[in-house]
């Protein structure tokens, strides 16, 4: 399988602060990637140079072959709070990038459709997030990067601020979305567990300077065990890398 | 039901206390208010006193109230782009914003005697003073909405693909919307306000020259029906801004 993804040496510094230093990553088109780390390791950093609202201090990110000089629908981002615009119902959240790309009202239509069934919320299409839980917002901001044609989606721990049970559902509905499309997906988090349970590859970081300490491809199958052994042992092992 | 009583309870007690304040006295300067009330009608529709007053309530209103919208609308005009470009442009910023924050706490009678020299005594002097009245708050209030956008939103039509000249009216005008209609509403409020100062020199019509005209024959059973008009006035116009709101802003958890 290709590179979708190729950073190259990537370094960010934020005044005489080393966010993230010499970073190198390839990611196969399709994979799940969890970046994780303690907070000030650079993994929201890195998450955000790849999607173009940061540009790297030095070094180069390639998607697709072509190097990222911002934001773009290619990429579609997934932010903890969500962003979705409150103005817009459900529908047009979802349809705001497709008619950003000027595609005609009949097939914003129809995208819009396809995607609000795959969440399931086609009962709130007229709603207003304000009126939405938690849950239901994510749900709207994985379907608007979907109907917009994103081949990598960014994910900035999506479900953090989710109580526990909203969390394993989505958890579940994003694997599932995510085995049927062919979606590549580089989701941050800082739960060992949520990584574990979702990727193919956890790549681990650490602070100071913020840099990429580790990379370790998951071979449990799927549906994942949280409390089988092997998953117990890939935890211990992660959590030793990650507290060195 | 239950509301509607508690709204009128207070006014309803003070015009109680009114009322037995002016009760049986021969020589009050305060009428009382069964004859704010005849004149209230002769004022709509004469036919009581038949003098001066009778009948030209409406004339009145329709001056004042045109002159309130006109004023309002021409303020609108102005202080919508202008707010929106030094909110959002930082050479406006820099040439306008220090020069409007100087003139702003120079209140609106001050500017009446400067007025009256540039446009006349008259109804276009009103006419500006109205404008002026409603323009700081339309402008403040724009300026703080297109700057106050959250810098997510931006993140988020972009990521979608959104080109940076589309920003401003797919992002920046709909998640300033509701500060633009705080704004409005609050400007328009304020031209009810400045109405009466500015018809209260040298204009003919007008609620606030019916008000000057009555004090100077001390009819103030007329002063005080005329303050109730404005006061109704304001009020329903208050209302359809309101209702004008709800609908534009349902999305908004402050307004819908």
């Amino acid at each position: 399988m290709a590179d979708i993804i190729r950073v190259e040496r990537v370094a960010k510094r934020f005044g005489t602060f080393m966010a993230l230093e010499g970073a190198d990553l390839h990611i196969s088109e399709g994979e799940f990637i969890c970046l994780i780390g303690a907070s000030g390791c650079g993994k929201s950093t890195l998450l955000r140079i790849i999607a173009g609202f940061e540009t790297a201090t030095d070094g180069h990110v390639f998607v697709g072959g072509r190097e990222v000089s911002g934001p773009g629908p290619d990429r579609g981002m997934v932010f903890q709070d969500y962003g979705l615009f409150p103005w817009l119902s459900v529908r047009d959240n979802i349809g705001f990038g497709p008619a950003a790309r000027g595609l005609k009202k009949p097939q914003v239509r129809e995208t819009v459709d396809r995607f609000i069934d795959m969440v399931g919320l086609a009962k709130f299409a007229d709603s207003y997030p304000h009126q939405l839980s938690g849950g239901m917002k994510q749900r709207v901001a994985i379907a608007r990067v979907l109907a917009n044609n994103a081949r990598v989606v960014l994910m900035d721990e999506p479900f953090g601020a989710l109580d526990a049970m909203t969390r394993e559902r989505l958890q579940d509905e994003l694997l599932e979305i995510w085995a049927r499309t062919n979606l590549t997906v580089i989701f941050v988090t800082h739960a060992i567990e949520e990584a574990i349970l979702l990727a193919d590859r956890v790549v681990a970081m650490a602070p100071g300077p913020g840099r990429i300490v580790s990379q370790t491809q998951i071979q449990l199958e799927r549906p994942r065990d949280v409390s089988s052994i092997a998953f117990n042992e890939l935890r211990r092992t992660l959590s030793a890398q990650l507290h060195r | 039901m239950k509301r509607f009583v508690l709204a009128i309870a207070v006014p309803g007690l003070l015009l109680l206390a009114w009322w037995l304040g002016t009760r049986g006295l021969e020589y009050s300067l305060i009428p009382p208010p069964m004859d704010v009330a005849t004149e209230m009608v002769d004022l709509a529709v004469g036919g009581i006193n038949d003098d001066a007053f009778s009948n030209m309530l409406w004339t009145n209103l329709l001056a004042s109230s045109s002159r309130v919208y006109g004023a309002f609308l021409l303020a609108a005009c102005l202080a919508l782009p202008l707010g929106m470009m030094i909110g959002r442009l930082s050479v406006a910023r820099d040439l306008l914003d220090p020069m409007f924050q100087m003139l702003r706490p120079v209140p609106v009678t001050a500017w009446l005697p400067l007025s009256m020299i540039v446009f006349g005594l008259g109804p276009k002097s009103a006419f500006f003073l109205v404008a002026l009245g409603a323009f700081y708050p339309i402008l403040v209030n724009t300026i703080f909405g297109v700057r106050a956008v959250e810098p997510r939103l931006f993140e988020a039509a972009a990521m979608l693909g959104t080109k940076p000249a589309a920003m401003f009216p797919r992002v920046v005008l709909p998640a300033a919307l509701p500060s633009i209609f705080t704004g409005l509403r609050l400007g328009l409020g304020f031209s009810w306000v400045v109405i009466v100062v500015g018809e209260m020199t040298g204009v003919p019509t007008g609620l606030g020259a019916m008000i000057m005209d009555a004090r100077q024959l001390s009819r103030t059973e007329i002063i005080i029906d005329g303050m109730i008009v404005i006061g109704a006035a304001g009020y329903i116009s208050d209302r359809l801004v309101m209702a004008l709101g709800r609908r534009l802003l349902r999305w908004s958890p402050q307004h819908g």
